[in-house]
């Protein structure tokens, strides 16, 4: 079955809600990719966001690999359009209206009021996927130990991701 | 994302704004190459690329910039890019500063994708990416208190955020019907007060 209406579709309704960041979409994203199309498993979907944190570029690329699951290179590029094209032409529109409204007094009372919203959304993406990620003594340590270091530390986080991919091996390698 | 993405330093502009020179080739390029080494948070590249290295933007154009990219829905790296494609060359420049930063990073997700399709159920790969996964939790955690020390103005936000994880994680309500019921409380909450008012009219 051709699955590139439904891809676009469903990614071009996600794009909206990344407000704050990729993240806020994540909750949605699983309901719609996995439950409702099934184009991948909640392990897969936990496993392509984490892997793309050590991509270059743009941290939702995972997005392209989803697409290339349920319809081969049409399906990811479709992905990838639906994906960026909604926010990009909304972020050109509000580019020269938003200079426009410099002195409307509304314009930093939204910013003000998105703000713990686009984070309150960031968190319940995190808390879904913890769901999947964290299952027990090693998992927690390496999520808190990853947080702290990033609040102490300035470091790349690819490398820390990077870092978490070694621990894994060492904590879950069958003996 | 890193640290240094969440605070950028705010500066004072001096004179006037750098005048920028910028083919729609150039602008291209210039993202291309972003999109192809910003290992672990774009923001931090952009700012050295086009304040630093290409003079596209001055401090306070990009901090402006960044601060609309994130009330935007969006990821920060593909705002940025059309807000400055869109600032040196309009429609052509956002155009092509969005596909260079994001052709990189695709092409290597198709790649990663069929790899992890064919070979994920390795027992050296699942175990590797337990820890990944772990590790993106504790990376995406440090945004969140980046942020929070960031932009939140007071501490009735913590309210707003609570309400906002409570409406997705316990009461399994959708993101949008989320975003829009306590986005329009907070934005309420943070009405503009007489005295920003009176402020705002001078």
């Amino acid at each position: 079955m051709n699955q590139v209406p439904a891809l676009v579709r469903v990614f071009a309704y996600l794009s909206l809600l990344t407000v704050g960041g990729g993240m806020a979409a994540f909750p949605e994203m699983k309901i719609l990719t996995v439950e409702v199309h099934k184009w991948l498993t909640f392990l897969q979907l936990i496993h392509l966001y984490s892997v793309g944190q050590m991509a270059p570029g743009p941290n939702m690329m995972m997005i392209v690999a989803i697409g290339q699951w349920a319809g081969g290179i049409l399906g990811a590029v479709a992905a990838l359009f639906a994906f960026f094209g909604p926010t990009a032409l909304l972020a050109f529109i509000v580019a020269r209206l938003w200079r426009k409204l410099e002195k409307w007094p509304w314009r930093s009372s939204i910013q003000q009021g998105l703000a713990p919203v686009s984070i309150g959304l960031l968190l319940a993406g995190c808390f879904t996927m913890a769901k999947g990620a964290i299952f027990g003594v090693e998992t927690a340590a390496i999520a808190v130990g990853v947080l702290l270091i990033l609040l102490q530390y300035k470091i790349n986080p690819a490398l820390l991701v990077l870092g978490g991919a070694v621990l894994g091996v060492f904590s879950f390698m069958p003996k | 994302m890193s640290d240094a993405a969440l605070h950028p330093p705010v500066e004072t502009l001096h004179g006037a704004a750098p005048v920028a020179h910028a083919s729609v080739a150039q602008i291209f390029l210039e993202f291309l190459l972003i999109g192809a080494t910003s290992f672990g948070g774009v923001v931090p590249y952009l700012r050295g690329s086009l304040v630093t290295k290409r003079n596209w933007l001055d401090d306070k154009e990009f901090v402006e910039m960044l601060s609309i990219s994130q009330s935007l829905p969006g990821l920060n790296a593909t705002n940025m890019a059309v807000l400055v494609g869109e600032k040196l060359r309009g429609a052509l420049g956002s155009i092509a500063a969005i596909t260079g930063i994001c052709l990189p990073g695709a092409a290597l997700m198709y790649i990663v994708g069929i790899f992890y399709r064919i070979h994920g159920d390795h027992i050296w790969i699942t175990a590797a990416l337990k820890g990944v996964a772990a590790a993106a939790v504790g990376l995406i955690l440090s945004t969140v208190v980046g942020l929070s020390k960031k932009s939140l103005a007071g501490k009735v936000d913590f309210v707003f955020i609570a309400l906002t994880v409570i409406a997705v994680n316990r009461l399994h309500q959708s993101v949008p019907r989320t975003l829009i019921a306590v986005g329009l409380l907070a934005v309420l909450f943070h009405r503009p007060r007489n005295k920003q008012k009176e402020s705002a009219a001078q």
